[in-house]
């Protein structure tokens, strides 16, 4: 059984009837009120949040996506929190996206990207849980006649002071879900958290061990047929032409269909004889003018950027390309960072049913929402005759914010009416025709004066713009902010971690057609790996420590310096490091949290690199799950270095050279470094977790390289180099 | 027609026989906690066990599983007992996504019937499957716990 069910439709009509008068906390919630909204097993929710069944269990609704990140379960200890729940009784479901625009996004925004799972709605779904807590304590008054101030709740029991008496929630359930909710509610400290800020065990666990959790993958309806798709292999490029006859007669074939006009799709009574069929098919393409790209000619384009009079400025403060000019000393360098491929376990899937009046799909997504207006333009259907059923993701990692799979199956499934198609991408189609981590370089330049004092840093982008290609509508004056990401002068996002008299960060825009996209880190990956590893070149330039030539930097910037500091004492910095290891360092801030790491490696003679020990410390402000937070630290760092050791997709003839993981390596066992995380939230502020370690990642590894080998690695990723000393 | 003895029960089933084992559990018999990950047996979330021994059955064929004993994470844990391993990352809170855990289980399984405490070295040697969360210093963990109570 899915461990995130979904609420069935017929409660959800009831639920939403029912849903009229609704009290504003930040969103419009209905807070139950004289028509008791139901939910899926016909229970009387307290909330929107919240169902409660006679036998005391709880069932929480999560809004954003569980794609392994620990976002469900932390959402869930939220509301259990100041719910007063017995945590032992909670399981958790999903309300679909046309569930959410039937009542009015009572349940907010779907979309979990960005780190900002927990971060953006732990207000609003604690609210929820406090809320439904006071009107189940006033229910239960209300049954006792007593005052509401007299009763109390914890674990699921409502307690009457004065008399002793007890009641629990099961019990009062109902008739909590016919008060009026109260107006406004005050929400715990979280010093006195008791569920909250507790390394609890995931809620999913279970069905992810046995082979029962249901992903969009395993999806079966009545009469499913299933569809293997291939599309233009040039990015731009469109299908001119197929020869479905030639294959109509091979086992299992229904029907070869275009999907969109850059690919087609073969049906078939099973994806493997989809497949077999759509080798075989013979398809013609028009490619256009992108197959003659390189990513020579890539390389030569954002080479442009570098030096060019036109830029875009993200931060600044006094003169810098002056001082620069004026400087005793000047250090530049040059970095680049590649095209990097979100390689989710579970590749791009969808399945949808399509008839004259009603679409529905049932895929993996970030962005439930999001796939729903999909739903509703590929299908030409009004959104009210939609909907979308979000399956749990074989991962995510930004990929699944895009939905271009969801638009090809609504298409194939238009093709069909009355028949359920489940589409399938083989890895090799999803390889090369993903959503690319943007590819850019950048020119670092830093001045000091004769005191070796540094005075100026100038930082030139050149590169790719994600939000051109999915939000150009974002773009301000033409300038993409995303792309400085980490270097901006302030605010709680994304905030630059040093103070430098003379500082210009800028960026050229140069935008190939590989499509980009986020991919987990997002731009703080390239900008990390640029700042920080010139900062290494800078202090050794001045003859200076790493560590202490950050520190004289940071004295601003105190929450940065903390998670450094802390880092720098666990690993024992001021000490030597074991005999033939080596240490770097690195910082950065995104996503609203603090990180830094101190990366121990070795270096063999023949070029060897083994990364023995990260340790890593991250400030998010509150942490909800310190155990589930060490599992995304560490989990980030595989990703993280994946992308540093192996990750890179070239560009030939316009599209992605690299077909399956035999090409395109990634991290396993054997170089997974032991990961030790300070978890060290300071309070007063609320940082997203699923990212921010990923920036250090590359950074520190690179400095320690740099440590043992005295060689300087601005081009990732490292199988390209020769690792050997110098 | 082949037949396949799949989790202690045979199927007979309609396929050509070149057909990747993978593709006839999931498709074919309806068992779907084996995934699909790459089809050319690199990343192992489709590892299965056929006689006792694990398999990429993305790129095994159908035919050469007949007349063996195949085993999938379904019919891992034995009268409803789960196995050690599956207990293990129950205790280590292994899975993030969870897909390619079926194979990481069912590799380890497989390593742990012919190396019963296996070291750090043995354990990057033998469990080469791909997790893209990142899980692996949790499998490392519970492999070590797995075979400890084994």
């Amino acid at each position: 059984m899915n461990n995130v069910p979904q609420m069935t439709r017929r409660s959800f009509l009831v639920a939403a009837a029912a849903a009229g008068g609704g009290l504003a906390l930040g969103l419009k919630l209905p807070f139950g009120g004289p028509d008791v909204v139901r939910a899926a097993d016909d229970l009387p929710e307290v909330n929107a949040w919240v169902v409660i069944r006679p036998d005391d269990s709880v069932v929480i609704r999560i809004a954003r996506t569980e794609m392994g990140q620990g976002t469900m379960t932390g959402l869930a200890q939220l509301v259990a929190e100041e719910l007063d729940c017995d945590w032992s009784k909670v399981s958790t479901e999903y309300p679909t996206p046309g569930q959410n625009l039937a009542r009015n996004r009572v349940w907010g925004n779907f979309g979990t990207a960005g780190s900002r799972g927990i971060r953006e709605s732990n207000e609003y779904v604690r609210k929820g849980g406090a809320t439904a807590r006071l009107m189940l304590i006033q229910a239960a008054a209300n049954e006792w006649k007593v005052a509401a101030s007299e009763c109390s709740a914890s674990n699921s029991v409502i307690t009457h002071k004065p008399s002793g008496r007890t009641t629990t929630f099961g019990k009062v359930a109902e008739a909590a879900a016919r008060i009026e909710p109260p107006k406004d509610v005050a929400l715990k400290d979280p010093k006195d958290w008791k569920i909250a800020g507790k390394p609890v065990k995931r809620l999913d666990t279970a069905p992810k061990v046995n082979g029962s959790q249901v992903y969009g993958i395993d999806v079966k309806l009545p009469g499913l047929l299933c569809a293997a798709i291939s599309g233009c292999p040039v990015f731009g490029g469109t299908m001119k032409s197929f020869d479905a006859a030639h294959i109509m007669s091979m086992k299992g074939v229904r029907k070869v269909v275009p999907a969109g006009d850059s690919a087609v799709a073969v049906v078939a009574d099973h994806w493997w004889e989809a497949k077999v069929a759509l080798d075989a098919l013979p398809i013609t393409w028009e490619e256009g003018s992108n197959a003659t790209v390189t990513s020579a000619s890539i390389a030569e384009f954002l080479k442009t950027g570098l030096d060019a009079e036109q830029a875009f400025v993200g931060n600044e403060n006094g003169d810098a390309k002056q001082a620069i000019a004026r400087a005793a000393k000047k250090v530049e360098a040059i970095y680049n960072f590649p095209y990097q491929h979100h390689a989710t376990m579970e590749p791009m899937n969808a399945t949808a049913l399509y008839t004259a009046d009603r679409c529905e799909v049932w895929a993996p997504t970030q962005n439930g929402e999001a796939a729903l207006a999909v739903t509703s333009e590929a299908s030409g259907l009004p959104l009210a005759q939609c909907d979308v059923h979000k399956m749990p993701p074989g991962g995510g990692f930004g990929r699944r914010t895009t939905h271009d799979y969801v638009q090809q199956v609504v298409a194939i499934a238009k093709q069909m009416p009355g028949t359920p198609v489940k589409l399938i991408w083989s890895r090799e189609e999803d390889m090369t025709h993903g959503r690319y981590h943007p590819i850019t370089q950048a020119k670092m330049v830093g001045a000091f004066d004769s005191n070796k004092n540094l005075t100026a840093l100038h930082m030139r982008i050149s590169g790719q713009s994600i939000l051109a290609y999915v939000a150009p509508q974002n773009l301000q004056n033409g300038k993409d902010p995303v792309v400085f990401q980490g270097l901006n002068a302030g605010g709680a996002e994304s905030a630059f971690g040093y103070t430098i008299p003379n500082l210009l960060i800028e960026h050229a825009m140069r935008n190939p057609h590989i499509p980009p996209h986020f991919w987990r880190g997002v731009n703080n990956n390239q900008n990390a790996i640029y700042l920080e590893c010139f900062m290494d070149e800078l202090a050794h330039a001045a003859g200076q420590d790493p560590l202490e030539f950050r520190r004289k930097l940071m004295l601003n910037h105190s929450k940065h310096l903390a998670v450094l500091n802390a880092v720098a004492e666990r690993v024992g910095w001021s000490k030597p490091a074991p005999r033939g290891v080596y240490r770097g360092l690195a910082q950065h801030m995104g996503y609203g949290s603090y990180v830094a790491a101190c990366a121990e490696v070795s270096v063999s003679n023949k070029g060897a690199l083994k990364i023995h020990r990260i340790v890593a410390a991250t400030d998010p402000g509150y942490a909800v799950n310190p155990a589930q937070i060490e599992r995304q630290v560490a989990g980030s760092f595989a990703f993280g270095l994946s992308a540093l050791l192996y990750g890179e997709c070239t560009v030939k003839d316009g599209r992605i050279e690299q077909k399956n993981f035999d090409t395109y390596k990634v991290m396993r066992m054997d170089a997974m470094p032991k990961v030790e995380t300070i978890v060290m939230p300071s309070g007063g502020f609320w940082g997203g977790v699923g990212e921010p370690t990923i920036f250090v990642a590359a950074p520190a590894v690179l400095n320690a390289i740099y440590a043992a080998t005295g060689k300087r690695i601005r081009s990732i990723p490292l199988k390209n180099q020769d690792l050997k000393k110098v | 027609m082949s037949r396949l003895a799949i989790n202690g029960a045979v199927h007979e089933v309609d396929i050509d026989p070149n057909t990747p084992l993978l593709w006839v559990i999931r498709e074919w018999v309806g068992l779907t906690g084996t995934k699909y990950g790459c089809g050319i047996a690199q990343c192992g979330a489709c590892t299965v066990h056929v006689d006792g021994a694990a398999v990429r059955s993305c790129a095994f064929p159908a035919r050469a599983a007949e007349g063996k004993q195949i085993t999938t994470i379904e019919g891992l844990a034995t009268n409803g007992v789960l196995n050690a391993v599956q207990q293990a990352w129950i205790e280590h809170d292994v899975p993030q996504c969870g897909y390619c855990q079926s194979g990481m289980i069912m590799a380890v399984a497989a390593l742990l019937k012919v190396k019963r405490k296996p070291t750090d070295a043995d354990i990057d040697g033998a469990i080469t499957n791909i997790c893209r969360c990142g899980t692996y210093q949790q499998v490392r963990a519970a492999i070590h716990t797995a075979a400890a109570k084994a």
